[in-house]
């Protein structure tokens, strides 16, 4: 435990150390939400109706930034032989890495989403239920977004690679969030859509870990 | 605490080329073994493969504590070897001490212990610069600086001294003896001569 809050620690300071983490994604994140008005014309109620789901959008493209060094850093300085023969198995390293890029990126993107629905012209009653879809939506994305950065290790390009392995897996979380907030929006029952939501990124937090030591083991071999 | 290192008819490939086969080593508490050979026979690979980092094709390698009893293989990786080779897996945009003090960390060492290796290490001027400030030397001793901190009894060193200065040579070779002496085992793969005796094993002849 004490070894995984070390870790965790270490990879929270190296994505604040890294161009800026957090503010990054954020700036990313205002700008696909500023170009969204110049691309689909500025009529109010269209926007609005736009607008979850563009935040949905741009909170995927924003997951995906920083997701190709999450483990290719310490593939190539040789950081991942020592995590490899540290005292936690890769299994919970695959953790840690991704719980820090959903900490530095995912949560204060989630805090940014309903600002930015809302800014498009959305009903401010929908923001608590897109903070908690996006919290829990940007917790799917992290784990799966690690899941392709370790499948990609040692490619050239691995950074579309990342992306082309990774957004077909993002689908399920943004049909599911998506949904709910349209539901909620037309006064329709809403509940069905977020359990999927937490549903999927269970199982993607329980499963994914394992596949991503695999593929890191096999990286190294 | 772990007492011997017995590897058996151990074939290593890369690909479709076989680097060496049937290479039997036993290395046992306060010994250290030089692996000799041509540039690609393989010695990074054996070091890789008894750290765990490659299968082998063929051939095994276990590891025994006291008395002969046997260890599971991935509790002594993990508790009771060293791996330090060329890739040092230090971040260049952070602090030298930043660094060393997760590497010690992480292997199970202490902040007393770090600040004790790096009294040994003479590094205390450089603490406070970022990684890619360092000399290829400098960052050689800070990564080495983890082998002081957190005592594993296996070493694994891949060119250790090379980009040493004679002076940090020397005191590494007191380091080495004394791991030694404290009943550690070293396995190095050299080109230059280790400072203390050690046996030679031919890789890939």
């Amino acid at each position: 435990m004490r070894a995984f809050a070390i870790l965790l620690r270490r990879e929270l300071a190296l994505a604040w150390g890294r161009g800026g983490g957090p503010l990054l994604a954020l700036a990313f994140y205002a700008c696909v939400v500023t170009l969204l008005p110049l691309a689909a014309g500025r009529a109010p109620e269209r926007l609005a109706a736009l607008a979850p789901g563009i935040a949905w959008l741009a909170l995927a493209l924003s997951a995906l930034l920083s997701l190709e060094r999450l483990f290719e850093r310490d593939f190539e300085d040789g950081a991942l032989d020592l995590l490899a023969l540290g005292p936690v198995p890769l299994e919970a390293v695959a953790v840690a890495k991704c719980l820090a890029h959903w900490l530095a990126a995912g949560a204060p993107l989630a805090l940014a989403a309903p600002i930015a629905a809302v800014a498009l012209g959305a009903s401010p009653s929908i923001a608590p239920l897109l903070s908690v879809c996006a919290l829990a939506g940007g917790l799917a994305f992290s784990f799966l977004g690690g899941l392709g950065a370790s499948l990609a290790l040692g490619s050239r390009r691995g950074g579309l690679l990342v992306a082309v392995i990774v957004l077909p897996l993002y689908a399920p979380p943004v049909i599911f969030g998506a949904g709910a907030l349209d539901s909620l929006a037309g006064g329709l029952p809403w509940t069905g859509g977020l359990l999927f939501l937490l549903a999927y990124s269970a199982a993607a937090v329980a499963l994914s870990p394992l596949a991503m030591a695999a593929a890191c083991r096999n990286a190294l071999d | 605490m772990m007492r011997a290192v017995r590897i058996k008819g151990l074939s290593l490939a890369r690909g479709e080329r076989t680097l060496f086969s049937g290479l039997d080593l036993d290395l046992e508490s306060g010994q250290a073994a030089a692996l000799l050979g041509r540039n690609g026979a393989g010695k990074t690979s054996l070091l890789r493969a008894v750290a765990g980092l490659l299968r082998p094709q063929a051939g095994t390698i276990a590891f025994e504590g006291p008395d002969g009893a046997p260890l599971e293989a991935e509790i002594a990786r993990a508790e009771g070897l060293h791996l330090a080779g060329h890739h040092d897996g230090l971040k260049t945009t952070r602090t030298a001490w930043e660094e060393l003090l997760f590497q010690v960390q992480w292997t199970g060492g202490t902040e007393a212990s770090a600040r004790a290796a790096v009294e040994r290490l003479d590094l205390s001027r450089l603490l406070d610069l970022e990684v890619r400030r360092l000399s290829a030397g400098q960052r050689r001793r800070v990564s080495l600086a983890r082998l002081l901190a957190s005592p594993r009894s296996l070493w694994l060193l891949d060119e250790p001294m090379a980009p040493l200065d004679a002076a940090h040579r020397a005191v590494f070779g007191e380091i080495l003896a004394e791991h030694l002496a404290g009943g550690g085992m070293l396995l190095a793969a050299v080109h230059d001569p280790l400072p203390i005796p050690a046996r030679s094993v031919e890789v890939g002849a």
